[in-house]
């Protein structure tokens, strides 16, 4: 197995993940782009417990269960987020939301 | 070049492939289904990797319920079902930050590992990972449930108008969708 092609996947899923983060303006498609970059980090970790050889043996994998079950709470709580969003603007556009005053009705 | 590397090859491909159309395309329900055919891909590098455990926890939590969530999310935010516009900013520099980002990760790890082999160890079997997870790595296993618990209740108190102070003016038509939305989790 030549570790060089998973690693170079990550890291071209994670490049992916981060231009997505940066262009796009819908806020699921943000969130998505998350997954993206959580999925390349998962997939470092696995392959680098099959190639370095820890004191801990799995390390790794338990690892990237442990950063699953994180993207889970994430996503959860995110897309409550994007939601309570959605009901107050009818909108879900990330440059659109206007930081600078407060919304009626809402603290 | 063995088997294990041209699968490793093809199914990189795949992940790569389906992720360029998740952050390019302009169909908001199609950006979800490419994920999920990111996401099984990826999947399937780490069963190919021995990771059998992790693999199959990828398939149930991130094909089964994340992308379900984003999908309903779409559709609780009224997004329109053909192609849409507005969904990219105009972005040079954004192309520019994940082009650098992922070009240099990857010349990073080609400089360390070149064309090098190693063999696969034993598979990562869940009565292998189970001993670690509950041997090794108990305590940070305990704190992720709390943690999993706070960002539960969390959810939870922000989609609920009826609790907090923000929740007295707000209109009540919002009530199925939330509870659909809960329903979901």
């Amino acid at each position: 197995m030549r570790p060089v092609i998973p690693y170079v996947t990550a890291a071209l899923l994670f490049g992916l993940g981060v231009y997505g983060v940066l262009r796009r303006r819908n806020a699921v498609l943000v969130l998505m782009a998350v997954e993206l970059m959580l999925n390349a980090v998962n997939l470092i970790l696995i392959t680098a417990d099959t190639t370095v050889q820890a004191v801990l043996p799995h390390g790794g994998q338990v690892f990237a269960l442990f950063v699953i079950v994180l993207a889970a709470a994430e996503i959860g709580v995110g897309l409550a987020i994007v939601l309570q969003l959605y009901r107050m603007r009818a909108d879900v556009a990330v440059d659109r939301i206007p930081l600078s005053e407060q919304p009626e009705g809402q603290r | 070049m063995t088997g294990v590397d041209a699968l490793l090859l093809a199914l990189g491909a795949l992940a790569v492939g389906s992720a360029v159309l998740v952050v390019t395309t302009r169909h908001l329900v199609r950006a979800g289904l490419y994920l999920v055919v990111c996401l099984g891909a990826v999947a399937g590098m780490y069963l190919v990797l021995t990771a059998e455990l992790v693999a199959w926890v990828q398939v149930l939590i991130y094909v089964g319920a994340v992308v379900v969530l984003l999908l309903f999310a779409v559709m609780l935010t009224r997004a329109p079902v053909g192609a849409s516009d507005d969904l990219d900013r105009p972005g040079w520099p954004a192309a520019l930050i994940g082009g650098g980002v992922g070009l240099g990760l990857a010349a990073l790890l080609v400089d360390a590992y070149r064309w090098t082999t190693v063999e696969l160890p034993e598979a990562g079997s869940a009565e292998r990972i189970g001993a670690q997870v509950f041997g090794s790595w108990v305590l940070p296993f305990e704190v992720l449930s709390v943690l999993l618990l706070s960002a539960l209740v969390g959810a939870i108190v922000l989609s609920r108008p009826d609790i907090g102070s923000a929740g007295a003016d707000r209109s009540a038509g919002d009530g199925p969708a939330t509870e659909d939305r809960e329903r979901s989790r």
